[in-house]
């Protein structure tokens, strides 16, 4: 292990310094400490400093700064498979009179419903006043009939893997969407296009990408980040232990 | 490491680093560099479409940065590693004189006396160490949230994302500083440097 000589001379008597390294090991802790202490009001003179600059930045630099605005881009799955309107389908099942299969074209004739709220991921970021626009669950849902009985809705993906959950009174607020746009343009791949759910009252991750199920069941089967910890009833500043001002 | 076209090596070659200390950076390196690497994947849009996984590529990026101190505190038990970090703490009037150059953009060897480690190696590893030790104590309460006020995740990670950000580019500095001095790299690689390259760098040096 320690080939050199034990009895070696010491070398150039440089260790007689002052121990600056030390201080600055110890300095760097302590700015890090009271980086986490100043957090808040740091991170809100740079939130609303950078949004304002990546309004104005075209390069989109400023989006991958920490908090820069913007969305970011959350898979479970190694690669999620590309759907169009000619091969998307969301199947509505479960305890209902009448199980259907819509296409992309039969979604967008439905009446659509546009909402602007803010979007809040449990991990921290907020993108302010962002526009959704799609068909209420509410009438999906009452287009299918909900038997009596059922207590709750389960919505799956066609990445293979994600799932979540409301329940039946949370699935029939008018401000949850089978969303087919967003930002004002059709929805993309990266952002769960063709269709998504948008659950504007709570944490983002209830907003399943890619949704291409939604099946009514008896009771709430928890969904995918949900067997991993987080809460199944994710209202926005009442949950996961966090405060954020609410979205909707 | 790839097998290089051998260039022939100077006559007298002096013992910069032992086994030790260069496997406690190769260790560290390594580590570092899956840090880095799963980071980007974590956190810039692009390479996370690419890659998914997200549950993976978080228990990867966790493991490696709680493994991150350990090669260097394996390293203790060597004494010419210890050695090196007695170097690094302790600075003397010379890396002043080092660092007044710098600022001057003094390039000549002469003007940038240093010892085994010139003022701005010891500055980085010391203010390197430190803020590693941030990142793994932000990475622990952005890890362990049930076991610290909830409240404390928010500030923990936007620690944790600016001060990477920082890490990132002063490690793209050291890499680049490192591609720029292959007599400074063989030192690393193999052990030794020249005798020239080292009274010309570290003139106070006395191997």
């Amino acid at each position: 292990m320690n080939p050199e000589q034990p009895g070696a001379p010491e070398p150039q008597g440089e260790e007689r310094g002052r121990p600056i390294g030390r201080r600055v090991l110890l300095g760097t802790l302590g700015l890090g400490a009271l980086g986490v202490v100043t957090a808040p009001t740091l991170q809100r003179g740079l939130e609303s400093f950078l949004a304002g600059a990546s309004d104005k930045d075209p390069t989109g630099l400023t989006d991958l700064l920490p908090n820069g605005g913007g969305f970011r881009y959350y898979s479970v799955t190694a690669s999620v498979p590309r759907k169009s309107a000619t091969d998307y389908r969301l199947t509505v099942d479960g305890l209902v009179d009448r199980p259907h299969s819509y296409t992309l074209a039969d979604l967008r004739a439905l009446p659509q419903t546009r909402l602007v709220r803010d979007v809040q991921c449990v991990t921290g970021w907020r993108v302010p006043g962002t526009p959704f626009e799609g068909v209420r669950l509410s009438r999906l849902l009452d287009a299918a009939g909900v038997r009596p009985g059922a207590g709750a809705v389960r919505f799956t993906c066609f990445d293979g893997a994600y799932s979540e959950s409301l329940t039946l009174d949370q699935a029939r607020r008018s401000d949850v969407l089978v969303a087919l746009r967003m930002q004002d343009e059709d929805l993309g791949h990266a952002h769960g296009g063709p269709a998504r759910l948008y659950v504007a009252p709570m944490y983002f991750y209830k907003s399943a990408k890619w949704l291409s199920g939604i099946t009514v069941t008896r009771d709430v089967r928890p969904g995918y980040w949900e067997e991993r910890g987080y809460d199944v009833d994710a209202w926005v500043g009442r949950s996961n232990g966090r405060d954020d001002d609410p979205t909707s | 490491m790839t097998p290089r076209v051998d260039v022939p090596r100077p006559a007298t070659e002096v013992r910069r680093f032992t086994p030790a200390a260069r496997h406690v950076h190769r260790a560290t390196a390594a580590l570092m560099g899956v840090c880095v690497v799963t980071a980007a994947c974590l956190y810039i849009p692009q390479f996370a479409e690419l890659v998914g996984r997200r549950e993976l590529v978080v228990r990867v990026h966790e493991w490696a940065g709680l493994a991150l101190p350990v090669p260097a505190l394996a390293g203790l038990v060597s004494g010419a590693f210890r050695r090196d970090l007695g170097l690094l703490n302790r600075f003397g009037p010379h890396d002043r004189t080092w660092l007044r150059a710098v600022l001057r953009r003094d390039r000549r060897p002469g003007s940038r006396p240093a010892g085994k480690f010139n003022a701005g190696q010891k500055i980085y590893a010391s203010w390197f160490a430190g803020a590693t030790l941030v990142m793994l104590g932000t990475g622990l309460l952005m890890w362990f949230t049930h076991l610290t006020p909830l409240r404390w995740r928010t500030s923990a990670t936007f620690v944790h994302d600016w001060l990477a950000l920082t890490l990132g580019i002063v490690l793209a500095g050291h890499i680049g500083m490192a591609l720029a001095d292959p007599e400074a790299r063989h030192g690393l690689r193999r052990g030794t440097v020249s005798r020239e390259w080292a009274e010309r760098e570290h003139s106070l040096w006395r191997p």
